[in-house]
């Protein structure tokens, strides 16, 4: 699978190096091995979700009850998460580190992809959520490091954007 | 069956546990009975109560939490039924008060109207300790025993469709919220002494 596994081997070290202790997750292909990581974790408290709203709930339930989380979700789980997001994260002011696929993005092959892809981008900011794209491998510990520390002084959502330079390689 | 003569014989019980309501009647209810910092009234995003519940549970597992919900809450996240039941956390209580109504926007019949049975969605999620009551002693009884119970219960109270004359509660939301927080620091101990 040209999914890279090293390079999400790295996003999931910087979460854990970022103090998250509560994962909530549905799966997508980009993040097979972010998951499987989790899964293998035995640290981890993973929580795989039937649709990616309760991922906002569970992890303002983590947060109150003191520990850092992150939703890992494809760029159709925002989507279906707004709700959540706004009702329940912002209204409460609530931090919450979204990890989010960047799928239909330039590069694109899955046509089915490419009406989410358009609107990831003006979604976060009409939610006025700060957004950065996680794209060179050298540099992921340290945004990773900075969406935590932000969300958690903002008492807000923060997004960081899975790119397909990073997520994906080509087979050698 | 009135929700609110429910939440009055399980006040006591709720007295060690974190407790998330839904908005509107049972939030109202629960807190004219008197407000403590342990309980948490979830204003919005509806169907997200039980989701809340799962977090805490699973982040502080010595912790009793009991989430008060209703039967529109519950079919906004039925999906989250089978994610309790995946995690099954034995900490966790989930009361659903069913009066087959969108109450407070109007009293419009929910789906458990019909015939919707959630006490036998839940147990078709999982959650093998679901079942329905519709008197008071048997709540009361059922409500207790899966609060002090070991393992993830889910309680559905057929109750009436009345609720509270006025909606308001003198507590802000964020008041509320970070007041919860506060109670939730420390994570009790473990009772067998073991690392946590």
């Amino acid at each position: 699978m040209p999914v890279s596994e090293r390079h999400s081997k790295l996003v999931y070290d910087a979460l854990v190096a970022a103090g998250v202790e509560v994962v909530s997750a549905l799966p997508e292909t980009w993040l097979v091995h972010l998951i499987r990581l989790a899964e293998d974790d035995p640290e981890m408290i993973l929580v795989r979700l039937a649709k990616e709203e309760e991922g906002v709930g569970v992890s303002a339930g983590a947060h109150l009850a003191g520990r850092r989380s992150a939703m890992l979700m494809q760029n159709h789980g925002l989507l279906q998460s707004v709700n959540g997001i706004v009702s329940l994260a912002q209204l409460y002011k609530i931090p919450l580190l979204l990890v989010i696929s960047d799928r239909g993005h330039l590069g694109e092959p899955d046509p089915w992809q490419t009406e989410g892809g358009k609107t990831t981008r003006p979604i976060l900011d009409a939610l006025g959520i700060v957004t950065d794209e996680l794209r060179d491998p050298a540099m992921v510990q340290l945004q990773v490091a900075r969406g935590m520390t932000l969300t958690q002084a903002s008492l807000h959502p923060v997004a960081l954007l899975l790119t397909r330079d990073l997520m994906w390689e080509a087979l050698a | 069956m009135e929700r609110s003569r429910c939440l009055e014989a399980i006040y006591d019980e709720l007295a060690d546990c974190a407790v998330v309501t839904i908005m509107g009647a049972v939030a109202v209810e629960l807190y004219s009975l008197g407000h403590r910092p342990n309980f948490f009234y979830l204003e919005h995003a509806m169907g997200l109560a039980s989701s809340m519940g799962l977090g805490i549970a699973l982040s502080q597992p010595q912790r009793k939490v009991v989430v008060l919900d209703g039967d529109g809450s519950v079919l906004m996240n039925l999906g989250g039924l089978t994610t309790l039941a995946r995690y099954a956390p034995g900490n966790l209580t989930h009361i659903v008060f069913d009066n087959q109504s969108l109450l407070s926007v109007g009293g419009f019949p929910t789906a458990t109207a019909t015939g919707s049975d959630l006490a036998g969605i839940a147990r078709a999620a999982g959650i093998a300790n679901a079942r329905t009551v519709t008197d008071l002693e048997d709540f009361r009884e059922a409500a207790v025993a899966a609060i002090r119970g070991p393992e993830l219960a889910c309680l559905v109270a057929k109750v009436e469709a009345v609720g509270p004359k006025s909606f308001h509660m003198d507590l802000h939301m964020l008041e509320n919220r970070f007041e919860f927080q506060r109670y939730l620091r420390p994570e009790p101990p473990d009772p067998q002494g073991a690392p946590p």
